[in-house]
């Protein structure tokens, strides 16, 4: 009874969501991709690079934050969801301690030097993939499939060859352990949709501006199979379904969420079309989440009241 | 002579240029890709620097205030244009590989800074020692960068194989990025030393230490007078 009379700021209504539900709920989503890249590489032995890779960024959270006299929060599974986009970015032949690497950078540098989960500028995957991009070009690019090595379908695409659209859909072609299957990306994309982690409006915008921006630019016209070739290839669903709509690097209001999604769009159009390298997403990505501070300033709600006000 | 040393001291640890002042960042990040890189950038700056200094103290009393940023420009950009001329002639790869940044020597706003906050109060002999002391760390700051930039970078240090051939060099390191990651480590490392000696209770050179009192100071503006007050109440404790 007394309980009633305490009294506490706001909030006074909690949702029984947390950070580590969601977490959780975004490792469920990213499990049907996780494990077709992991049998699609089979041959590659892929996994010991996904649970290095995981591994290391928990481990590395967990170091940091005990030298450093932080609350220890591996347990809200944030690390763990940064270390697998990382390993789902990465190509199956990569060296296990270039993950490594990978996921010390993503934790200690992009995200515990800028004050932890929640105070990221970027997204921690896409920055390390970047950096490891960056750093081990010829190893980041190193494609294989089946024992065959060779070019992914969208550098042939680039290149101006005909791609087996059907295959990218399914999934068994060369690419980086998480990106190749459409459908298994789409499955989980589906339950984080139903469980309402992620809504429609980034990735929905994102792939509608950049499928605009293609038609437009490409040389192709409205032409289907390309435009479904480009929309299966490279990460792009990864991307625009898990890592774009990462809640901190992604704006808060509607309209701001609208203006990212069509920013995401054209930059990946841009770096596919007219860019050096075949892929541009996770360049799209990270340079749209430094634009995000600038969105949220423009989009900004007027409280109430305030309409007249010059 | 005392004071001499003192500047050499006060350039080199206490007033780093690169590592406490935070001056000159332009050249700092762009040219320590390679530890000889780094030398050769802090040695021409540090010869103008000296030089700058020397001529700009001897000058003091016959420029007038209200022109001395075009003559401090008019007396640094001669002494780079020699520099140049001189890299070039004798140095060709160095020249070739620190290229736009030796020209930009003239708008380093260490030299500039020294110019106005030092050589054109004092007289000559400290103002040499200065010029030497200021430069000597800027080219420590830089060949430390530089090290660290290529050994991780090409595993390699002033062209020396150091890594085994094994070791897969991590190329942003010599990149851009690899200036900015670097430089925030070692400051950091740094800092961190500094704090810990404090915490010893050790007396620790602080970061600005502008003991010529705050009207002489060219960074007033930026620090508001509180440096020079913080030192001051420090020793009335120990007292």
């Amino acid at each position: 009874m007394n309980e009633n009379y305490k009294v506490s700021s706001s909030p006074h209504i909690r949702d029984k969501i947390s950070s580590s539900n969601i977490m959780l709920l975004v490792v469920i989503g990213l499990l049907p991709a996780t494990i077709f890249g992991i049998w699609n590489f089979r041959h590659e032995n892929a996994w010991i690079l996904v649970v290095v890779t995981t591994a290391a960024a928990v481990l590395s959270e967990y170091i940091y934050e005990k030298l450093m006299h932080k609350p220890i929060t591996i347990h809200d599974f944030s690390a763990v969801v940064t270390g697998l986009l990382l390993a789902l970015n990465l190509p199956p032949t990569l060296p296990w301690w270039m993950g490594v690497l990978g996921s010390v950078f993503a934790i200690v540098v992009v995200k515990q030097l800028f004050g932890g989960l929640g105070q990221n500028f970027m997204n921690p995957a896409l920055a390390a993939r970047c950096f490891l991009l960056i750093s081990f070009t010829g190893q980041m690019t190193y494609f294989v499939y089946d024992g065959v090595t060779g070019a992914t379908p969208l550098a042939d695409l680039k290149a101006g060859e005909a791609v087996n659209t059907m295959d990218m859909l399914i999934g068994n072609i060369r690419g980086t352990i998480g990106e190749t299957s459409v459908i298994a990306i789409m499955i989980g994309a589906m339950f984080l949709l139903l469980m309402g982690v992620i809504d429609l409006t980034i990735p929905g915008t994102y792939i509608v501006s950049f499928v605009i921006f293609i038609t437009l630019f490409g040389g192709h016209g409205f032409d289907a199979q390309y435009i479904t070739a480009h929309l299966c290839g490279g990460g792009l669903m990864l991307g625009a379904w898990f890592m774009a709509t990462d809640y901190v690097t992604s704006p808060i209001t509607t309209k701001g969420r609208v203006l990212y999604g069509v920013c995401l769009g054209l930059l990946t159009g841009l770096f596919r079309l007219f860019g050096g390298s075949a892929e541009g997403v996770s360049y799209a990505i990270i340079i749209s989440n430094l634009l995000v501070p600038l969105i949220e300033k423009i989009t900004l709600p007027k409280p109430f009241g305030k309409g007249g006000e010059k | 002579m005392n004071s001499c040393a003192e500047r050499i001291y006060n350039g080199l640890i206490k007033e780093n240029p690169t590592f406490v002042l935070m001056l000159g960042m332009c050249p700092t990040l762009a040219v320590t890709t390679s530890a000889i890189n780094g030398i050769g950038m802090g040695l021409s700056t540090t010869a103008v620097l000296v030089m700058s200094n020397m001529l700009i103290s001897m000058l003091r009393k016959i420029i007038p205030d209200s022109v001395r940023m075009p003559a401090f420009i008019v007396v640094v950009a001669s002494f780079v244009t020699i520099v140049d001329f001189l890299l070039e002639g004798f140095v060709p790869s160095l020249y070739d590989s620190l290229g736009l940044y030796i020209p930009l020597i003239v708008v380093n706003c260490i030299i500039l800074g020294r110019a106005e906050s030092y050589a054109s109060k004092n007289p000559v002999l400290p103002s040499i020692f200065d010029g030497i002391g200021m430069g000597l760390g800027f080219t420590l700051g830089l060949t430390c960068i530089g090290i660290v930039r290529e050994l991780i970078g090409a595993g390699q240090v002033f062209g020396f194989q150091i890594m085994p051939d094994s070791y897969q060099p991590i190329t942003i390191f010599i990149l851009a990025p690899g200036a900015f990651f670097v430089l925030a480590c070692l400051v950091a490392l740094q800092n961190k030393l500094k704090n810990s000696a404090a915490k010893k209770g050790k007396q620790v050179a602080r970061a600005a230490g502008c003991g010529a009192g705050c009207a002489a100071c060219g960074n007033r503006a930026a620090c508001g007078g509180h440096m020079s007050a913080l030192p001051a109440d420090e020793k009335e404790k120990e007292e």
